[in-house]
């Protein structure tokens, strides 16, 4: 639908300032070149590219797309005063639209001050404990689903690019470790699937790549949206695996490789999926 | 996903005698009545019961819901454009609320 806006349309939508979030270009989600020499794959491809039609068609149409209910209301906590420091967002980074363009698609990234890695959900409840002396806000809370996914929609498009050297390397031989590594009771790793299996079926349900460019997701099965620490858990539930903790140092380090598998993808989020 | 807010999508512009697709959607928790909760006890009934469409003052589209619609109930229909006017769209909840928004459309 996007492709038949003619150019004239575009720019009269753009003189309105119709579109509160950036365009995405579907035909990127098809595949991309990975950046990176080593990387394991020879076209990077979007979860987009191997779910139907009809549930593609409710992530193309932003009003169609149920994420976008928590997407308004993370709009709406981001100017909303809260914790003993009477502060909101919108107070120390001003307009979202601008501000957090392209955070989405740099996270997880090194925090100086607490010495490690941190994901975009982490660095939310870092922002709430430390400068609005508020409380944290749970893993898989409506509050911090909204907000995760209110920031990442201003990228939507950029590619992915996150950083992996320096003081990252060894966190993200860790993710790497634990993609590779077979767990639980079929024995099974990320790369068992997701690397060597992708396109084909499994029971019912066709294998992605396992790509999180999309996240916070809004699931079919889950009626709702959902971090990626929630789906990881899901697949090692699945294989039979005990699940690592959500925010736990394993899935922080497994959620930078991943994203680094992701690489030059255009940030989705929020995406619909199965 | 406390308050309810409501969301249209309807075209600002229109021909008259065009077929224009309008969609809406509430944002609800649409509790059936027949959940138990923690405690065994059933949570009490909560849902959208109504929700009506009017261009111009007349009908053009209404419903009666029922406990068995989801959350957040979507609900897409068309209509043929008489003439430029205003839509009003009306939601009715169990407790008695109103949640209503208008949408003006142009000719043009």
């Amino acid at each position: 639908m996007k492709k038949i806006l003619t150019a004239g349309a575009v720019i009269l939508m753009a003189t309105l300032a119709m579109p509160a979030h950036a365009e995405l270009d579907t035909d990127k989600l098809k595949g991309v070149k990975p950046t990176a020499e080593n990387h394991p794959l020879e076209k990077i491809i979007s979860g987009y590219e191997f779910r139907n039609k009809e549930t593609q068609m409710l992530q193309d149409d932003d009003f169609d797309n149920p994420a976008y209910i928590w997407v308004d209301a993370g709009e709406e906590l981001w100017s909303t005063a809260d914790g003993a420091a009477g502060k909101s967002c919108a107070d120390c980074h001003g307009d979202a639209t601008t501000s957090m363009k392209g955070v989405k698609a740099s996270y997880p990234k090194w925090n100086e001050a607490k010495g490690k890695p941190m994901t975009l959900q982490q660095q939310v409840n870092d922002c709430r404990t430390e400068r609005m002396q508020a409380d944290e806000w749970g893993w898989e809370s409506d509050e911090m689903l909204g907000m995760a996914a209110y920031v990442a929609s201003q990228s939507r498009g950029m590619p992915v690019a996150v950083k992996t050297d320096g003081q990252m390397t060894p966190w993200f031989e860790k993710g790497k470790d634990i993609y590779y590594t077979r767990v639980g009771q079929l024995d099974m790793s990320c790369a068992n699937c997701h690397e060597d299996n992708y396109g084909k079926n499994i029971r019912a349900d066709m294998l992605s790549q396992g790509q999180i460019n999309g996240f916070p997701t809004y699931r079919l099965k889950w009626q709702k949206l959902g971090s990626v620490h929630r789906r990881f858990k899901g697949c090692m539930k699945n294989i039979r695996a005990k699940p690592f903790d959500v925010g736990s140092d394993e899935f922080v380090a497994l959620e930078l490789y991943v994203a680094w598998r992701g690489q030059n993808l255009p940030v989705e989020s929020p995406a619909v999926r199965q | 996903m406390a308050k309810s807010k409501p969301r249209v999508k309807v075209p600002k512009t229109a021909t008259v005698g065009e077929v224009i697709t309008i969609k809406t959607l509430i944002s609800h928790k649409m509790e059936s009545g027949l959940r138990k909760g923690k405690d065994g006890n059933l949570i009490p009934r909560q849902i959208i019961n109504k929700f009506t469409a009017e261009f111009e003052g007349q009908q053009i589209f209404a419903v009666d819901i029922d406990p068995a619609i989801s959350a957040n109930p979507f609900l897409e229909f068309t209509m043929k454009v008489p003439g430029p006017g205003e839509f009003t769209f009306t939601w009715v909840d169990d407790d008695g609320s109103v949640y209503t928004t208008k949408s003006k459309l142009k000719i043009g």
